[in-house]
């Protein structure tokens, strides 16, 4: 129950806060704050609670979970579940929904209500993602997501906002309609071999498959995944989108809607199709590599500095994918971290770019210099952030890098020269950002207001996790440990299925 | 045919009636509301009827006529619907014109010439049904006979009609000549051992060229866009709603009885009208700027989907068909309201620009009208996206794997003119254009009542998928 009534606080706060929108703004930025906060609240205690009791002998380590017959024609659970991973990934949600609603605050002044409708929904949506263990349900919280966030981009957006948001609909759709059919072949494939019509996850887990159709299904998942991850050749609506975004929708695409894709792979492709994914895996991983440099250079290139950390998206996300498909322990230990550390670094990064537009009206970096002289404090959460992002040894991103590059080097030493080089890409797009940014001489004889208060309760909490993920990450490690060690056990265990 | 044989036959006798009791109340006292409530009462009775009937299911009435669960089932989609639009019409009407009572009639024929159709089980009926229908739609779609387009509209849509029909006609001739007999159960023993002849195949040609026509699919869509154009707003709803969804159910009869469908040639037939319409509807609509039009072409290319779904050849696939026909006619019923609601006194809201900035005036209208769209191009939460999943899985029983794909990148295409009418109206429009809103007159109830149960059957389709299961011709 306790799943299901987080997704419910943020779909009834979104209404609440559009009904209280009509009489005053701020009355519903407030529900929106509370509805998120309170979720943020019940997901630590149950992150508290779940600490130490964590059974390692039993066959699904559900922390939480709730199953309701939905449709039974069909053969549809309603079927939450939660673990390691998905707390996790949870908590992240809520983190960032506060910081979206607090991001806000002041930028998005028409329809206050509406928007806030919107960006819970899609907050709605992305725990739905997180926490849906039926195949249908599943899609069906996939595609909720996207419709809610079409609107924050095109309705609160910038210049190019209609172009931007429909690419983004249009690319998200197409890729989910493919994953659509994957789901249904599978379904059936399931039937026939089976015998038994269901989308449950649990139930599909060791489905034998021949080689050429897994290879099939297995395509129309990683598809899906690759274009919400980004993967580079299919991350092209990614930085229109982030840059034509409110601040909060760029928050969120790039701190969590980005990570349903790595979810995904994750919790469906590398489990369900374990054989498929190996002999693909070669591919996937080359293709993570250039990704990994492409967005690292293409980000130093950008001037737009909302682009240019998008950019930086396509490089961190190219990591986790090379670090998913080498399937060890090390790497997918990286893997998490780093998707944990990106939302955090990647939305405060936004959040800063954000109240630097608020107060300069322009998002060039040849229009800002010197800023540190006005806006000290902006200018040293930016240095910290840009440090993050570039992998400072002490902060969680380099935690996360690492362990990838650990992994992958079992897997081909070239690979993660290559990647490693990445990593040196990145300190050239973080410096020139800060450098081109705050540095220098204040020539435009900027004026401007500190970073307040509300900017610094968002900022705060993000700098502290980083450090902590950075220095001390191990009550991390022990809460997604088991869930990934399960998920490693059930990719075995449909092997040996498969060849049998 | 006793007692009971009549019994069975109470929602077509209802119908028939209460079009005669209006048309006989309109010629002694005209009053707008009393035709309304009339018409209402008589629908509404005849959808109760229903659950009377059931009881004696199937039942063979005369060799004309088979009432059977499907077409119960249909019957039952049909007189709501015709409720719905009935409503409707009542708001429009009020505005637009002076003559008004005699629409209510024409909309009864024509429904009654739908039932016809869905129950029909041999050549004569289907026929007289689909002609009733026809007749009473020309007069429908040119009932605003004082402007250009409402006529433009009539004589185009009799034209083409028309020698549609002339088509099925001699379609049939030819399998009459061959096969001797015109009962559809008949012919369903008899085809099977025919299909290598060339009358026959001939004939299926012909009868699939005229139902082509009726249901608007490429490459027989010519009039589909101008008619909808042209024609009232409630009507158009009429029009792409009952009666192209009486003609799917009745061609699923005939062929699924047949097994006709499963012949070489015709199932190569029907995949190319299906990649036809769902590729040139979906590209066409991006070129339009009128709301009419948009909706035109998205019903071709909707059938297209059906069409997808009906080569599957399945039980799976007659209950998509069942399902889909539900989802879509609360869809464009839905859109047609909402153009009929906004339409002022001179003219139908039918440009792009009288929605821009809808959702900033009326939030309420310009909600239910994004739900449509957003149903029509397959979002989850509406009735829309099971729809279509239930067409896919339908689709992915059979192994149609091209059909499905292309279905895929249709549905693609189709995003970008339902987002790009959804999103003018959420665009900012900087100088407020003051025109008194027109009064929606019960209309709006329609609406909100639609939106839900398109959520509702969107979120919770268990009730209906039950409904739909018992529903299988023959």
């Amino acid at each position: 129950m306790i799943l299901l009534s987080m997704i419910v606080i943020l779909l009834v706060g979104g209404l609440l806060a559009w009904g209280a929108g009509h009489r005053s703004a701020l009355a519903s930025r407030w529900i929106s704050l509370i509805a998120v906060s309170t979720d943020f609240v019940i997901g630590f205690i149950v992150w508290i609670r779940s600490a130490g009791h964590v059974d390692v002998l039993q066959q699904q380590a559900w922390l939480r979970e709730l199953n309701w017959i939905w449709i039974p024609q069909f053969g549809v659970h309603f079927h939450l579940a939660l673990d390691g991973l998905s707390l996790l990934l949870l908590m992240l949600t809520f983190l960032l929904g506060v910081t979206s609603v607090l991001a806000s605050w002041t930028e998005i002044q028409d329809a206050v209500g509406f928007f806030h409708l919107n960006l819970l929904w899609v907050l709605a949506g992305i725990a739905g993602v997180f926490l849906a263990m039926d195949l249908f349900l599943f899609y069906f919280a996939w595609e909720l997501m996207l419709v809610p966030m079409y609107f924050l981009i095109a309705i609160w957006g910038h210049e190019r906002r209609v172009y931007a948001a429909a690419k983004f609909f249009i690319f998200t759709q197409l890729s989910g309609l493919l994953m659509l059919i994957a789901i249904l072949a599978f379904y059936f494939a399931h039937h026939t071999a089976t015998g038994i019509y269901t989308f449950e996850y649990t139930d599909l887990l060791g489905t034998p498959l021949s080689p050429h159709v897994a290879v099939w299904i297995m395509l129309g998942f990683f598809v899906a995944f690759a274009v919400k991850l980004p993967m580079f050749p299919l991350h092209t609506w990614l930085p229109d989108a982030h840059t034509e975004a409110p601040t909060a929708g760029s928050v969120v695409l790039a701190g969590l809607l980005l990570k349903t894709g790595a979810y995904g792979l994750l919790r469906f492709v590398m489990p369900l199709f374990p054989a498929a994914a190996r002999t693909f895996a070669p591919v996937a991983m080359i293709l993570a590599v250039v990704g990994i440099l492409y967005g690292a250079i293409l980000a130093f290139a950008q001037t737009d500095l909302k682009r240019l950390v998008a950019y930086t998206s396509v490089s961190h996300l190219g990591f986790v994918l090379l670090g998913i498909f080498a399937w060890n322990k090390l790497a997918l230990q990286g893997a998490v971290i780093t998707i944990i550390c990106h939302g955090v670094s990647t939305g405060a990064l936004f959040v800063l770019v954000g109240a630097l537009q608020e107060r300069l009206h322009t998002r060039e970096l040849g229009r800002m210099s010197g800023l540190w002289e006005t806006v000290p404090r902006l200018g040293g959460a930016g240095l910290f952030f840009a440090l993050a992002s570039m992998g400072l040894p002490g902060l969680g991103d380099f935690v996360g890098e690492f362990m990838i590059l650990l992994g992958v080097y079992q897997k081909s030493r070239v690979l993660t020269a290559v990647a490693a080089v990445g990593i040196l890409a990145s300190t050239f797009y973080a410096l020139k950002f800060v450098q081109y940014a705050f540095h220098g001489p204040n020539d435009h004889h900027w004026a401007l207001p500190d970073l307040g208060v509300r900017e610094a309760i968002i900022v705060t909490p993000m700098i502290v996790i980083l450090l902590w993920l950075g220095l001390y990450p191990q009550p991390v490690f022990n809460t997604f440990n088991p869930a990934m060690e399960t998920l490693q056990q059930h990719a075995g265990q449909t092997m040996q299925a498969r060849r049998r | 045919m006793n007692g009971s044989d009549l019994f069975s036959l109470l929602p077509l006798v209802l119908i028939a009636g209460t079009s005669i009791l209006v048309m006989l109340a309109i010629a002694t006292w005209r009053k707008h509301w009393l035709t309304l409530c009339m018409t209402l009462v008589g629908i509404a009775a005849a959808f109760g009827s229903l659950w009377l009937v059931a009881p004696l299911a199937p039942r063979r009435v005369t060799p004309l006529l088979i009432l059977d669960h499907y077409a119960l089932f249909y019957f039952g989609l049909i007189t709501a619907a015709t409720f719905a639009i009935a409503i409707l019409c009542y708001g429009y009407l009020q505005r637009h014109t002076e003559t008004r009572e005699e629409l209510y009639v024409l909309l009864l024929v024509a429904a009654l010439g739908s039932m016809v159709l869905v129950a029909s089980s041999h050549f004569v009926s289907f026929f007289l049904g689909l002609e009733i229908l026809s007749v009473a739609l020309y007069a429908m779609s040119a009932y605003l006979h004082t402007r250009s387009r409402p006529l433009e509209a009539g004589i185009k849509y009799l034209i083409l009609a028309g020698s549609s029909s002339a088509f099925l006609l001699f379609g049939m001739a030819l399998i009459y000549a061959q096969l001797g007999t015109m009962d559809l159960f008949r012919l369903a023993t008899l085809l099977p051992d025919a299909q290598n002849s060339p009358l026959v195949l001939g004939g299926l040609a012909f009868i699939v060229t005229g139902i082509g026509f009726k249901l608007g699919v490429v490459p027989f869509h010519l009039w589909a866009p101008d008619v909808y154009e042209g024609a009232p707003a409630p009507v158009t709803a009429f029009l792409a709603t009952v009666s192209k969804g009486a003609i799917f159910a009745l061609l699923l009869r005939y062929f699924y009885s047949s097994g006709a469908q499963h012949f070489r040639p015709v199932f190569v037939l029907f995949a190319i009208i299906a990649i036809a319409s769902m590729l040139i509807g979906n590209l066409l609509a991006l070129l339009q700027n009128n709301i009419k039009r948009i909706l035109a072409y998205s019903s071709i290319a909707h059938m297209g989907y059906l069409i997808v779904a009906f080569e599957a050849s399945s039980a799976t696939a007659s209950e998509a068909v069942a399902f889909y026909l539900v989802a879509y006619f609360i869809t464009t019923i839905g859109a047609f309201g909402v153009v009929t609601v906004l339409s002022e006194e001179e003219r139908d809201a039918d440009t792009l620009e009288d929605y821009a900035g809808l959702f900033w005036r009326r939030p309420m209208l310009a909600g239910i009208f994004t739900l449509m769209l957003l149903s029509l191009a397959g979002i989850p939460v509406t009735a829309g996206f099971l729809a279509k999943f239930y067409v896919i899985a339908a689709g992915a029983s059979a192994g149609i794997w091209a059909l499905i794909l292309i279905l895929v990148i249709s549905s693609v295409i189709g995003l970008f003119y339902y987002l790009r009418v959804v999103i003018t109206m959420f665009a900012q429009v900087r100088e407020e254009k003051l025109h008194a809103e027109p009064h929606a007159m019960g209309g709006n109830y329609v609406l909100v009542g639609l939106a839900i149960l398109l959520v509702w059957l969107g979120v919770y389709p268990g009730p209906l998928l039950n409904v739909v299961r018992r529903v299988l011709p023959m």
